[in-house]
């Protein structure tokens, strides 16, 4: 066969090229500049070198806002994994009640973020709001404005009633894709439930679990919407996770440059965990 | 062990059924224990869901299941002790082959050393134990039903084992060797085993007994000469043996049979004629040409090989007529002759003894 030659098609991947470089390239490139240089306004800057990386990283406010970032996104995947999963062991496999579970299962991904943050700003207020003003009417100390632990449990719960639908979705799609046979060969084998679970559900939700922790990792870890709207970081910085604080410094402080290094620093953790679980999660797949 | 009896089973998958949603009529059987039986019939016959009824994986809608007089008809797979194997293979994935094939035991909390010997005998037999340690889900197709076949073959206890077109998967070289193996196992256990398939062939040389199925109901039960030189219903007679039986419509008057304008003479004993629809039928392999009988005209000749299968027509319909590869073919027209011995007369499709 022969093969046209004609460099004019190149013309074709213009529009992407051009968008790409607008809307991730350019943008992700000014970043790296800020984080190299000082500025001080009217478009003067000055090179520092690896100054503002090596200032974040040794920066206890960052360590901190890292600390808490971690610690908020280990305690909602291991809430929100299990329940999910728990959730989607539940739910009716068929009949009417799969499309009611369906769309109430839905329904708290599609509110908007700074939604969901104000209705449990109102929900969890001690004086008005149900849940705030329950807990305290049945003798808990409830008050997440002014209580750092009421802070992270109001948040925790909020991330926890926002997102575990995504893991039962997508749990209750691999579940449904189990053909009866491995069932009822379980059942003839003489499997109980939790054999069956452990060596029938979990191994063929694996690929759907995978892709549910990775998601939530990513979700929880750049979390930024509903803490802002919720607690706005407070009290003090009980709740200021790494984009609060990144937003604080960037545009509360104006300092670019640090603030342009933590993005980068901030970036790298989450290319770095991702990487790290996907490759610990196919390394089996790939064996066998 | 056990013997099997089914008393009177129907079964359908809806909950308000009428008639037609019957998948099982009225099904009556007693599985002999030690035997060895084959479920024959097309897809959608109702097979397995006979087999799932009598594992215990389905509750019929109607009748009972009888194990040795025992009625287990609300006992669960566990509790009746039996072993199915399915057409897809089911393994655990994330278990090794021997762990694989030691889960049944394990869940019966059966002792190491004696989980370990029952494990490697039936490797052993499967000629599995080169790979016992490998992970399952390596493993390719048929390495995988090997697998879900010593699952259902490691437990000695069982009152039946089931095997549900276990051989779909398997490449056709693979599948003779492993249905030898079945069968030299069945001898050297002698347990009930009811091999579910569709196809004949399969069915005829693992089974003394063949069971017919077709619509949801059993047409005959019967070792495979029997099903090949007496078909109780037309559709045995269809459905075994290939090219299957001559089908043809005939009159009867005054306990006469006739055909084409001749009058036939039979095996069957027809006093009165009280069907809707009566047929005769008479296999390919009987039928003989000769000088004089039914004038038929020779429409097509092929050559299978051993037998020549030859397509005539006569005033009563097509007749098929299978021959010898040797014999000499008459060309245009001859006359052909029906065995008495194996001719039929079908009243409303049941045979008329």
């Amino acid at each position: 066969m022969n093969k046209t030659i004609n460099q004019k098609a190149w013309f074709f991947v213009v529009p992407v090229f051009v968008l790409v470089a607008f809307n991730a390239a350019i943008p992700l490139m000014t970043v790296v500049n800020y984080s190299f240089q000082e500025t001080f306004g009217n478009n003067v800057f000055a090179w520092e070198g690896t100054r503002w990386f090596k200032q974040i990283l040794l920066s206890e406010r960052f360590h901190d806002a890292l600390g808490r970032q971690i610690a908020f996104t280990f305690i909602i995947l291991l809430i929100q994994i299990p329940l999910g999963i728990g959730i989607a062991l539940t739910m009716p496999k068929k009949g009417w009640g799969v499309p009611v579970c369906l769309i109430l299962m839905s329904m708290p991904l599609l509110i908007p973020w700074n939604v969901v943050g104000a209705m449990w700003n109102i929900f969890a207020l001690p004086d008005i709001g149900f849940l705030g003003y329950s807990l305290n009417a049945i003798g808990f100390d409830f008050n997440f404005t002014q209580q750092p632990g009421d802070a992270w449990f109001t948040t925790i719960l909020m991330d926890v009633w926002h997102w575990t639908s995504l893991v039962v979705l997508l749990s209750y799609a691999g579940l449904n894709s189990i053909q009866p046979a491995y069932y009822q060969a379980a059942e003839i084998d003489g499997a109980s439930r939790w054999a069956t679970f452990r060596y029938i559900e979990l191994p063929k939700m694996k690929k759907v679990l995978t892709l549910a922790i990775l998601l939530r990792f990513m979700d929880s870890f750049m979390i930024y919407t509903e803490p802002f709207v919720l607690t706005g970081g407070g009290p003090g910085n009980a709740t200021a996770f790494l984009s609060i604080d990144l937003v604080k410094m960037a545009l509360g402080q104006f300092d670019l440059g640090p603030a342009a290094a933590m993005s980068l620093i901030y970036f790298f953790i989450v290319l770095l965990v991702c990487w790290v679980f996907y490759s610990l999660m196919m390394k089996n797949e790939v064996r066998s | 062990m056990a013997k099997i009896t089914l008393n009177n089973l129907s079964h359908s998958y809806v909950s308000n059924y009428t008639d037609a949603d019957l998948v099982l009529r009225d099904v009556n059987i007693d599985w002999k224990d030690g035997g060895a039986y084959a479920l024959l019939g097309p897809s959608g016959c109702g097979k397995t869901t006979l087999l799932n009824i009598i594992s215990g994986l389905i509750k019929p809608s109607k009748g009972d299941i009888l194990f040795d007089d025992k009625n287990v008809t609300s006992l669960n797979p566990v509790e009746r002790d039996i072993a199915q194997i399915f057409q897809f293979p089911v393994i655990y994935d994330t278990m090794s082959v021997y762990d694989n094939l030691a889960f049944p035991l394990k869940n019966r909390s059966l002792s190491d050393t004696e989980i370990d010997s029952k494990v490697r005998e039936i490797a052993e037999m499967l000629e599995l134990t080169s790979t016992l340690n490998n992970r399952a889900s390596g493993l390719t197709a048929d390495g995988k039903q090997k697998i879900s076949l010593g699952r259902g073959l490691v437990r000695s206890d069982v009152n039946v084992i089931m095997f549900d077109e276990p051989l779909t998967v398997i490449d056709p070289h693979l599948k003779w060797i492993l249905r030898s193996k079945l069968k030299e196992l069945h001898q050297k256990i002698n347990r009930t085993m009811i091999y579910v398939t569709h196809d004949q062939t399969e069915a005829l040389t693992f089974a003394d007994q063949v069971v017919v199925m077709h619509e949801g109901q059993i047409v005959q039960t019967g070792t495979p000469v029997e099903l090949f030189e007496k078909p109780k219903h037309t559709f045995v007679g269809h459905f075994i043996g290939s090219p299957g039986m001559n089908i043809l419509p005939c009159q009867i008057k005054n306990g006469q049979i006739n055909f084409a304008g001749q009058e036939i003479q039979s095996n069957s004993n027809i006093k009165k004629n009280n069907f809707q629809k009566t047929q005769l039928g008479i296999r390919p392999e009987f039928i003989n040409f000769s000088d004089k009988g039914i004038p038929v005209k020779i429409k097509r000749v092929s050559n299978t090989g051993r037998h020549k299968i030859i397509d005539t027509e006569c005033t009563g319909g097509t007749i098929k007529v299978l021959s010898n590869a040797s014999t000499e073919i008459p060309s245009g027209s001859a006359h052909i002759n029906f065995n008495q011995k194996y001719t039929y007369v079908y009243g409303d499709n049941w045979i008329i003894e």
